[in-house]
């Protein structure tokens, strides 16, 4: 336990951006050993199948989270309605670009280009964003977590209706398409017309290791979404940094102080609220809507849940602790057991088709059916294994991985001129224990 | 405190009563709108449809039923959250799925009792694989004995959770309650999941309709989730009204650092609180089985968001608001069909609690508080 300590503190000493590519890196390499392990000929395109996979959902994973830390971690706006705003993003994209003469039975849409389109889409969620925040932010943050979470349930609703399904106003046809969902330009086939273009070459290469075209395209996919994290951080560690991001800090710890400085608490709030969902919006087109497609189904509550678990293992109020949590959750509690499950079905024997055999195997003392049972029933038991991880952080760790880190809410360096004895100034340390006064000093 | 508070409120009073009055206007519409639908006329202006259509008494109130049923087993479930919402003081997101166990539980108690002697399989039984729809006429024993079992055993996993999850955060904020109730949500809906399956099964039919009047009928079934659920409600009341446990209940609702320095056993009546609300969650989602005929792994997930909103717009930690408000939810979600189609009628039940929540957050019924 203390050398875990040991190696923790070392890492943390890194400078965040180092912490970070450290982390994916490993990442990378448990995935490819995985890989390695069960592949046999086929590993190098298995292996680059899982880095691809799971180096798109640590892309969409931080986008999201850094966007709920900024409304939570930052501002203390209790938004679980993550699904609906990337709804929103997801489906004026998908309306502004969609060609406007589909194939037979598709939704006609805009046919504008994708970049507009996506543009479209993050303002439009930092427009709901603000009609929803207008009227809600002045309730208490458990009340403003329900109307979120019921506005993200009337959304989704809204565009699975069939009254939308399809329109003409003023001549110019576009809808959602409803329950079926609407196709439009697919944001990975643009990033696939330049790999398999100008970077052909680079294709080839792969495909001699053994490692198919559609994987790489995947991966850059990824790595695209990583460099499109990269510029969010820089642009929400400028804001935090700045006079805004200082009221919003302050607004966090109280909200009456600030107002009585005389700062309209309430504008800020809105706009932090706006922010943070066009940057869903803009994460809910490119990860539902990686393939050009989206329907109703892919909105359901649940991913606001896991966006949650993502910010609360990183710690809110951190945004490296955001995309650290997010990588740990995508892959390593949400992409890693389920391959896990399909690659060892048969560990222990034929896996029984339901619990009670399972079960009833054990009066024989043989568990061997019940641990194929389990195994084979893995994807299931990786969300009770997100649920048990949520509930221990927040009792044990509620301040996450990074959570505890300090960053005070003033502009000037708070700390004394270090003191002989090189303890830590007391100024520091109040204003570190006034963000984790819920009791989680146990990491100094 | 008191000044900045009646300071904010004048502020915001403008915004509050045109919203009020909106609301005033809808309904008023609404009623007149209904009034000439069940006329049967339809009024024209301009060629535009302003007001009426047509509507049979009949299915008006076949509607009425409907909704009047599944609001009363959404309120028998929404009274332990609103308990726990009050008591412990957080929004306790895992109740949908603790709704969810307890449907499981009954059912499976039913189906084996049902089952016993017939020679099939247990594996079947417990999975419900048998096919046999239970009705309360055809199998009256085991759907008794499986509501008793839903009762008991929805305290059991609610106590467990308790003791091992929320007993170790006494005192903590109530947004950190919130998410490890998250946790527990996750936890109990996938490991049912483990156990039972993600399929949809079909456990009840009716077994006898009664014919009230030509075209409106109501089911053995029905009957007896209205049977069971008022007379739990009645059953509440009395236990709330006659006994010391509700007046310690109310005292740690109002204030809980005064009720332990009065002498009330606090972490008791919280026990008891979990107790007596997850019995209750455990047979409303146990009867809406009963009605609906259906179960499955995430109904009572998907349910959460609707006993959320009786609960709010009964008024949070009013026992009589969160009945009221599951019989005024389902009938939103029942009614809101002669105005809406049919894909936004649970949109409407969500809207009603947005604009609860935004206008009178203490609810339609506010000041009336538990017992």
């Amino acid at each position: 336990m203390s050398t875990a300590h040991d190696v923790w503190d070392r890492l943390e000493t890194l400078p965040d951006y180092g912490l970070v590519a450290l982390f994916i890196l490993a990442i990378w390499l448990l995935l490819s050993l995985f890989a390695a392990l069960v592949g046999g000929p086929q590993a190098p395109n298995l292996a680059a199948g899982f880095v691809s996979s799971v180096t798109v959902l640590i892309g969409a994973f931080a986008l999201l989270t850094l966007a709920l830390n900024l409304q939570w971690g930052y501002t203390g706006l209790f938004n679980i309605g993550v699904a609906g705003f990337m709804a929103v993003g997801a489906y004026t994209t998908a309306i502004l670009t969609a060609p406007t003469n589909p194939a037979a039975g598709a939704v006609p849409g805009l046919g504008l280009p994708l970049g507009i389109g996506l543009l479209g889409g993050m303002v439009m969620a930092a427009i709901v964003g603000a009609l929803a925040a207008l009227p809600a932010l002045r309730l208490r943050a458990d009340y403003l977590a329900i109307v979120t979470v019921a506005l993200s349930e009337i959304i989704r609703l809204f565009v699975n209706w069939n009254g939308v399904a399809q329109l003409a106003v003023a001549g110019v046809e576009f809808g959602t398409g409803g329950a079926t969902g609407i196709s439009f330009t697919s944001p990975s086939g643009i990033v696939a017309g330049v790999v398999n273009g100008p970077f052909s070459p680079l294709v080839a290469a792969a495909e001699s290791l053994g490692v198919s075209g559609p994987n790489v395209v995947n991966f850059v996919y990824g790595l695209t979404l990583l460099a499109l994290v990269v510029a969010s951080y820089w642009v929400l560690s400028r804001l935090v940094n700045s006079p805004f991001g200082r009221v919003l800090k302050a607004i966090r710890e109280d909200e009456q102080v600030t107002q009585s400085l005389g700062k309209d608490t309430r504008l800020f709030k809105i706009k932090a609220f706006m922010i943070g969902c066009a940057l869903m919006g803009l994460a809910g087109a490119l990860f539902r809507g990686s393939a050009g497609y989206i329907s109703p189904a892919q909105f359901r509550p649940g991913i606001t849940f896991y966006v949650f678990a993502a910010l609360i293992i990183g710690g809110s109020g951190s945004n490296t602790g955001s995309i650290l949590g997010a990588a740990t959750f995508s892959a390593l509690l949400f992409y890693l057991p389920a391959r896990l499950g399909e690659f060892f079905p048969n560990i222990g024997g034929q896996a029984p088709g339901n619990v009670v055999d399972a079960v009833a195997a054990l009066g024989a003392l043989d568990v061997s059916p019940l641990v194929a049972y389990t195994i084979a029933n893995i994807s299931t038991l990786r969300f009770v294994l997100i649920g048990v991880v949520l509930i221990y952080i927040i009792q044990r760790r509620p301040l996450g991985l990074l959570g505890h880190r300090n960053e005070p809410a003033a502009s000037v360096d708070l700390r004394r001129p270090a003191a002989a004895d090189g303890g830590e100034p007391r100024d520091a340390r109040r204003a570190s224990s006034a963000r984790g006064s819920d009791g989680g000093g146990d990491d100094e | 405190m008191g000044l900045t508070e009646s300071v904010s409120n004048r502020r915001q009073l403008p915004a509050g009563l045109s919203g009020v009055s909106v609301v005033v206007a809808v309904l008023v519409y609404l009623v007149v709108d209904l009034a000439v639908k069940l006329t049967g006329t339809t009024v024209l202006a301009f060629g535009f449809h302003v007001i009426g259509g047509s509507l049979s008494v009949g299915s008006l109130l076949s509607m009425v039923i409907d909704g009047l049923l599944v609001g009363l087993a959404v309120g028998l479930a929404g009274i332990g959250l609103s308990m726990t919402y009050s008591i412990l003081d957080f929004a306790n997101f895992a109740h949908g799925d603790t709704v969810t166990a307890g449907a499981f539980l009954g059912w499976v108690a039913a189906y084996v009792v049902a089952g016993l002697g017939s020679g099939a399989a247990f594996a079947d039984l417990f999975l419900f694989d048998t096919g046999q729809q239970l009705s309360v006429i055809s199998a009256f024993l085991p759907v008794l004995i499986g509501l008793v079992v839903a009762g008991g055993g929805t305290v059991g996993v609610v106590l467990l959770v308790d003791r091992l999850t929320y007993r170790p955060m006494r005192g903590s904020d109530n947004i950190s309650l919130l998410i490890a109730s998250i946790g527990v949500a996750l936890a109990l809906r996938y490991l049912i999941a483990f156990v039972f399956g993600t399929q949809t099964s079909g456990v009840a039919s009716s077994g006898a309709r009664l014919q009230l009047i030509p075209g409106l009928a109501v089911t053995d079934n029905e009957i007896a989730l209205l049977v069971v659920s008022v007379g739990l409600m009645l059953g509440v009341h009395l236990l709330l009204q006659r006994t010391k446990l509700g007046k310690a209940m109310r005292a740690m609702a109002d204030n809980e650092d005064l009720a332990r320095v009065t002498g009330i056993p606090t972490e008791r009546v919280i026990r008891l609180t979990w107790v007596l609300g997850g019995a209750l969650a455990g047979i409303g989602g146990y009867l809406l089985v009963l009605e609906s005929g259906t179960i499955s792994f995430n109904f009572g997930w998907i349910l959460l968001l609707l006993i959320f909103a009786a609960v709010i717009v009964g008024g949070i930690g009013s026992i009589y608001g969160a009945m009221a408000g599951g019989v005024l939810i389902g009938l939103v979600d029942s009614l809101a069909l002669i105005w809406l189609p049919s894909g936004l009628t649970r949109a409407a039940a969500f809207a009603v609690l947005i604009a609860v929540l935004l206008l009178n957050p203490s609810g339609l019924f506010s000041g009336v508080s538990t017992a």
